[in-house]
């Protein structure tokens, strides 16, 4: 899948042909620092991304064995909220102020309401979900401003899930939270996830987010997935993808007691002018001459696949 | 022992609401000595942004000094403050707001120093906005553009130039990396023990993320709702957190490694309860997992349990 924004005077290169797959019931996490398109990602599957801007050039979205990017807006509209969802980013900010909770969601109940329920009965699941939540169910009439961080991340997890749907995608789910109250949302996540049966896609920077919640994981950079595998492959595989290293390499660990971190260096590429070669050479201590000019091909370990001319020819 | 460099007695900031009085300070006492640094960790509404800011007097306090190199500051007039502003700066939390969006890059980092009149020579005040950009790793093309161009870690470091112009002694960061991506996050740190190397700097470090302070502490203090609930050096912290608080922010702490991975993690229940007319008794107590009737009962204070390492709690009486 490609996907560019058109502005104006420049033409922005957000995703650069990935691949991915996500079975049923499982948890992929997508794991890249801002810039690095993991959110144009996500929009793109649910086929938000700003009109007249963004645009998908090339590729395929295959959910359920159709194609969605050739799929109808009105059927589209039955897709979104009903069968795959998003959790955005910020609670603060993806509520509506002057709805009360329990409005939002009877709205996306009501929008999708496909059996015919009556009114009581849509009412009685808007009760049973904030519960599911852990929200009381009194509160609904009462707007966001009155609920904390954490409780607004809630009730955007509840309308997500108001649904069923067979497909969450959470873009920073927690990023906006403290840590104790990111742990109690992340847990109660994973909770509702084995208990409905649904499959995940959960974007985050955190690699220790991804390591307590995901089966399967996508590095990004630059739009493009530098390295994937399942679970075990990314954190006790034995080659990685320099990126992936100096991911891990930022983190401070708690059980070392070591004085310096050991970030990389220099910031993302600017998406209009993506470096020649591999993307990741201007930052890469482990740069060679071939990564100034020629794109490194997918090398695979089974399940783990990484994008890197250094470990391919160390592996050959 | 030396004497230190700034030092709180039974600070408090009470703030007049219609419902009562919100206690966002309650009895805080910390001294930092000269060149090292102090983190302050809690959740969000546990008053360590507070803190920062009585202590530069961004606030004032409603009870308590605020001893800087010896003398009172809170008694101080508004000249003889602005002359020890100088040596107190501050980084504040979020790179996006801090910065005014119609000032370019060295205006910036140049008002400090034209507030206080310390370079009138322009030429001299150019190479100073220079040499800044230079200290904190900001490119100097980036001399005449408008924070809204610059991305995160670079306006943090705007930041970080303008808090040092004066050459100050003393600076509280107030959340300086938790808007930031990790990989930049670490830059960041690793940039401001730099200069703490460097300069000779003295830092509060204001987090809410207990990994974060660890390697640039020297010694933390957990809050809870106002008051201090532990405060020990960082390595016997991690080694050996006492306070119930402290274990579960520990706990809270996504690892990144899959050891961890099946481990049941004890996560504390609800939220920070409101700073509203406070309960007498342990302000933690609706939320731990060891809470007894006598948690209940006033007359809690600070134990220092070892060496340095000081907590509030029932268990360790």
């Amino acid at each position: 899948m490609k996907v560019i924004y058109k502005t104006d005077s420049d033409t922005i290169c957000a995703v650069n042909g990935i691949d991915l797959i996500l079975d049923k019931e499982q948890t992929l996490g997508i794991v890249g620092e801002t810039g690095a398109g993991k959110t144009t990602t996500a929009l793109s599957i649910l086929r938000l991304l700003p009109q007249d801007i963004g645009e998908i050039t090339e590729g395929q979205i295959i959910f359920e064995g159709k194609d969605l990017i050739s799929a109808k807006e009105s059927d589209m509209r039955k897709v979104r909220g009903e069968k795959i969802s998003m959790i955005f980013q910020d609670p603060m900010t993806s509520l509506n102020p002057v709805l009360t909770v329990g409005q939002q969601l009877y709205e996306a109940l009501e929008l999708h309401n496909t059996q015919n329920k009556s009114k009581s009965q849509l009412e009685a699941r808007v009760d049973e979900m904030l519960e599911l939540v852990g929200i009381p169910k009194n509160r609904k009439r009462e707007y966001p401003h009155q609920f904390s961080g954490g409780m607004k991340q809630r009730v955007v997890i509840a309308i997500a899930l108001a649904c069923s749907p067979v497909l969450v995608i959470a873009d920073e789910p927690t990023t906006a939270l403290d840590v104790t109250i990111q742990a109690q949302v992340l847990a109660m996540m994973s909770e509702l996830k084995n208990k409905l049966g649904m499959s995940m896609i959960l974007i985050t920077h955190d690699l220790g987010v991804v390591a307590q919640n995901c089966d399967k994981v996508a590095i990004m950079y630059a739009g493009e997935i530098v390295e994937n595998g399942i679970i075990e492959d990314i954190f006790e595989g034995v080659n990685h993808h320099p990126y992936t290293e100096g991911l891990f390499g930022s983190i401070p660990d708690l059980t070392r007691s070591t004085k310096r971190l050991n970030p990389i260096d220099g910031l993302m590429p600017d998406p209009i002018n993506l470096p020649a070669g591999c993307t990741f050479h201007p930052r890469c201590p482990k740069c060679m001459d071939i990564c100034r000019t020629k794109k490194p091909e997918p090398f695979s370990f089974g399940s783990h696949v990484i994008k890197c001319h250094f470990v391919q020819n160390s592996n050959q | 022992m030396n004497m230190p460099l700034i030092q709180t007695k039974n600070l408090k900031k009470y703030f007049r609401t219609q419902k009562g009085d919100l206690h966002a300070v309650d009895n805080v006492n910390i001294d930092i000595n000269k060149g090292k640094t102090l983190g302050v960790v809690g959740e969000s509404g546990c008053g360590k942004s507070t803190l920062g800011r009585v202590i530069l007097r961004l606030l004032e306090p409603t009870f308590g000094e605020v001893i800087y190199n010896g003398n009172d500051i809170i008694h101080l007039n508004q000249k003889q403050m602005n002359n020890i502003r100088q040596k107190m700066q501050i980084i504040f939390q979020d790179p996006y707001a801090s910065l005014n969006p119609r000032m370019t890059v060295s205006e910036i980092i140049a008002e400090p120093i034209k507030v206080c009149k310390i370079i009138k020579d322009k030429e001299e005040l150019n190479q100073r906005v220079f040499d800044l950009m230079k200290i904190v790793g900001l490119d100097y093309r980036f001399i005449n553009t408008y924070p809204h161009e610059m991305d995160g870690g670079r306006r943090q470091r705007i930041g970080i130039a303008r808090a040092l112009a004066l050459n100050p002694e003393f600076i509280v960061c107030d959340e300086p990396v938790s808007a930031l991506d990790v990989s930049i996050q670490a830059q960041i740190l690793n940039l401001m023990m730099d200069l703490q190397e460097d300069h000779g700097l003295t830092y509060m470090f204001i987090t809410h993320d207990l990994s974060v302070v660890k390697h640039i502490s020297d010694e933390i203090m957990v809050m809870y709702l106002g008051q201090c609930v532990e405060k020990a050096p960082s390595e016997e912290l991690f080694a050996n957190p006492l306070h119930p608080y402290t274990q579960a922010l520990l706990d809270a702490i996504p690892i990144a490694s899959l050891k961890e991975r099946d481990k049941l993690r004890k996560i504390i229940k609800g939220e920070v309860t409101s700073p509203i007319n406070p309960k007498p008794g342990c302000r933690f107590a609706s939320r731990c997992f060891h809470v007894t009737a006598e948690c209940k009962n006033d007359g809690l204070g600070l134990v220092e349990v070892s060496q340095g390492h000081y907590v509030s709690c029932i268990l360790h009486k």
